[in-house]
């Protein structure tokens, strides 16, 4: 069975006319999580965003493949359906649509059936107990008036019953504290099985005391200049990222 | 950012054109022999008749409004102001003539009636076709009817309240509609009545170049309580309609008044309705407005708070396509003390349609300690859409409390991005927005109607790719 979910090739991308990624190569397999960390602005949002082909982000060269398919131009929505999901660093609102209602429809719209009321609720009660959150929540307006750990909860809430095949977590970490931390890696771990991946995208390492994971890759302006396993982590956490610049 | 094209709209059921066919239409245009005509065929009263009269001459002498949308495509000569079905009033839906009763199961009428309605009046043209109400409120002595019975049966009630809280001097469309109207229900709830389930009149034109001149007048007596809903559609012609009626609702002293409106008018439409509220005694009068239709609107509903510790809401929202110009919004006077009014209106505008708030606020010298709150929201969906927000504040005493919120606002191109993450259209994420931003609107009106509405901005953002 073919192992490999994501390839990028030679990946170059501008936001705003100003190139920002130039030249990405990664490859993820099935049952494997991946890191990029990175100082700020060396294009890890850039690299998330481009997977999923935000049109704010312009491909200039490369190309991306999911499950052996070029996907480097499809629709975000239509990329999603194929089994990407992205968890937001900044989740937008919707006023006026409730937690509930949204996630029913984006699971048909993903799933591409209609969802079976009953076992849908028992499932999203059982993640949420799981994770720490409020049940009331549920009838809440998607994110308004969220605090940035319920918004970041509610993101990996999304990604559980979503349930993906390659799960982006773009800065999922950063500004939570110690608990929220853990309940998120919690959440990874109920999420994490063979058949699926994780790509987190970080700049700091805390999350990675609280899970295991099999790459580390640092971007620098632009470019994948070192992978290695967790120790790797480890190593930036005492020297900071200077080492890799030129 | 790739832009989807959004289709013209997609009518349906609500495009669906009968045969022109009428009894009686009269000839077009307005003179004093066209209105002793209408008056002959239906036989009014003498005090009806010199009203009408009256009426005209006041309209001859009133100029149009110099503000607001224009609207000098409208041309009386050219509009039949009384067109009568071929039918006569009737209480069973068996009676109905096959093509206007069809008419009415496809908009879901006689349905509605059958599973959350206490009565149901349903006016074709110039003329009410069906009217019913359930057995028990018979009994209690609530009358619900057309307006002709009523000025036949009822004629001291009427009298009393016929064009007293909306007089004919109001405005030009307003005398036009003393002298040409035509049709409308009739409601009076006695001393201490609840009515627990709502009242629908349903308002459809099908006749081209014609108009609708319905006169709504509701009487709430002292502690009872309603909810009345109105609806309105035509089909599409190429020639203008207008629609020109008339709503006055009495709610009396600890009375309660809830009058919900979904107005789906063609894009043809001229849609110079007059709505008025007196309001007593600790009594409260809520507007809830869904306006989807028209290519002109201009209605401003209002609240006169008479009452000590009177109170009033206006929930509204209009939604307006290319073409569309919807100049809507909500007018309360305050004249006594204690009374308070609260506002939440919303707006969205696509295609180049154009969306406009016009409020008057006026809060006398005899309201002290009286409050008012207005909020106003507008949505554009594109960079052609057009909205504005015109409120009038006329503060005559310094003890209120007033506030005052407006936000003007586009769907963001990251809003989209993250719902398109997952999993949806880009369709599909827009109406999502759209349908939350209306949603404080929507959970307002009954469940069907609700629907009705989604299913209303569902069509107005269907695509023309599926």
């Amino acid at each position: 069975m073919e192992k490999k979910l994501l390839e990028i090739k030679d990946l170059y991308v501008n936001a705003e006319e100003k190139e920002i990624l130039k030249g990405i190569n990664l490859k993820i397999n099935k049952g494997e999580i991946h890191v990029i960390m990175g100082p700020n602005g060396s294009g890890k949002t850039t690299t998330a965003n481009a997977i999923l082909n935000n049109p704010t982000y312009k491909k200039i060269k490369g190309n991306i493949e999911f499950e052996s398919e070029d996907i480097t131009n499809l629709k975000t929505d239509e990329i999603a359906r194929k089994g990407v999901f992205m968890s937001f660093q900044l989740p937008e609102e919707i006023p006026g649509v409730s937690v509930t209602n949204f996630l029913k429809f984006a699971k048909n719209k993903v799933t591409g059936k209609p969802v079976k009321i009953f076992e849908f609720k028992d499932e999203v009660k059982k993640y949420m107990e799981e994770l720490n959150m409020n049940s009331k929540n549920m009838e809440r307006s998607l994110n308004v008036g969220f605090s940035g750990g319920e918004k970041k909860k509610n993101e990996i809430l999304q990604m559980l019953v979503l349930n993906p095949k390659l799960a982006i977590l773009d800065e999922t970490d950063s500004g939570l504290d110690v608990d929220a931390i853990k309940v998120v890696s919690k959440g990874i771990e109920m999420f994490k099985n063979d058949d699926n991946a994780v790509l987190i995208i970080t700049h700091n390492t805390k999350i990675l005391h609280s899970l295991k994971v099999d790459f580390v890759h640092v971007l620098v302006d632009g470019k994948i200049v070192k992978t290695g396993g967790q120790d790797l982590a480890k190593e930036i956490e005492e020297n900071g990222y200077t080492q890799f610049k030129r | 950012m790739s832009k989807t094209e959004l289709s013209e709209v997609n009518r349906n059921i609500y495009d669906i054109k009968n045969k022109d066919e009428y009894d009686f239409k009269i000839q077009k245009g307005l003179t004093k022999e066209i209105i002793e005509e209408i008056s002959k065929q239906k036989n009014d009263p003498d005090w009806m008749r010199e009203f009408r009269l009256n009426a005209l001459e006041v309209y001859n002498k009133l100029e149009l409004p110099t503000w607001g949308p224009d609207i000098s495509e409208l041309n009386m000569d050219e509009i039949a102001t009384y067109v009568r079905p071929k039918t006569t009033l009737s209480d069973s839906w068996d009676d109905v003539p096959e093509d206007i009763k069809n008419t009415f199961d496809k908009l879901g009428i006689p349905e509605a009636e059958k599973t959350s309605l206490a009565g149901v009046g349903a006016q074709y043209d110039s003329e009410v076709v069906y009217h019913s109400m359930k057995e028990e409120l018979i009994k209690q002595g609530v009358i619900y009817t057309d307006m002709e019975t009523a000025v036949r049966d009822y004629p001291d009630l009427v009298k009393e309240h016929f064009m007293k809280c909306v007089p004919v001097s109001d405005h030009k469309f307003v005398a036009l509609h003393g002298a040409v109207w035509s049709g409308g229900s009739f409601v009076y709830v006695p001393k201490g009545v609840k009515v627990d389930i709502p009242l629908q009149s349903y308002f459809r034109l099908n006749s081209p170049e014609s108009g609708q001149f319905e006169h709504t007048l509701i009487i709430v007596d002292e502690g009872a309580s309603l909810h009345f809903i109105e609806g309105c559609s035509a089909p599409k012609y190429n020639k203008v309609n207008l629609h020109a009626g008339c709503v006055e609702l009495y709610v009396k002293d600890d009375a309660y008044l809830r009058y919900s409106t979904i107005e789906n008018w063609s894009k043809n439409m001229l849609n110079l309705n007059t709505k008025k509220a007196i309001v007593g005694k600790n009594a409260k009068m809520e507007w809830v407005t869904g306006s989807f239709g028209s290519k002109i609107s201009m209605l401003y509903p209002m609240s006169i708070l008479n009452g000590e510790g009177a109170k009033t809401e206006y929930t509204g929202i209009s939604f307006a396509g290319g073409g569309q110009n919807l100049d809507n919004g909500f007018k309360v006077i305050h004249n006594n003390k204690n009374t308070s009014s609260l506002v939440n209106a919303k707006s969205i505008s696509k295609n180049g349609g154009k969306c406009t708030y016009r409020s008057l606020t006026r809060i006398n010298e005899s309201a002290t300690n009286s409050k008012s709150s207005i909020s106003c929201e507008s949505l554009m969906l594109d960079d052609i859409s057009i909205s504005d927000t015109i409120p009038v504040n006329d503060i005559r005493t310094d003890e209120v409390e007033m506030s005052h919120e407006a936000k003007i606002g586009k769907i963001s191109d990251k809003t989209i991005f993250y719902l398109m993450s997952r999993g949806l259209s880009e369709e599909d994420a827009k109406a999502m927005i759209v349908r939350g931003f209306a949603y404080p609107i929507s959970k307002e009106l009954p469940v069907e109607y609700a629907v009705e509405m989604n299913n209303l901005i569902n069509m107005e953002l269907e695509g023309s790719i599926g």
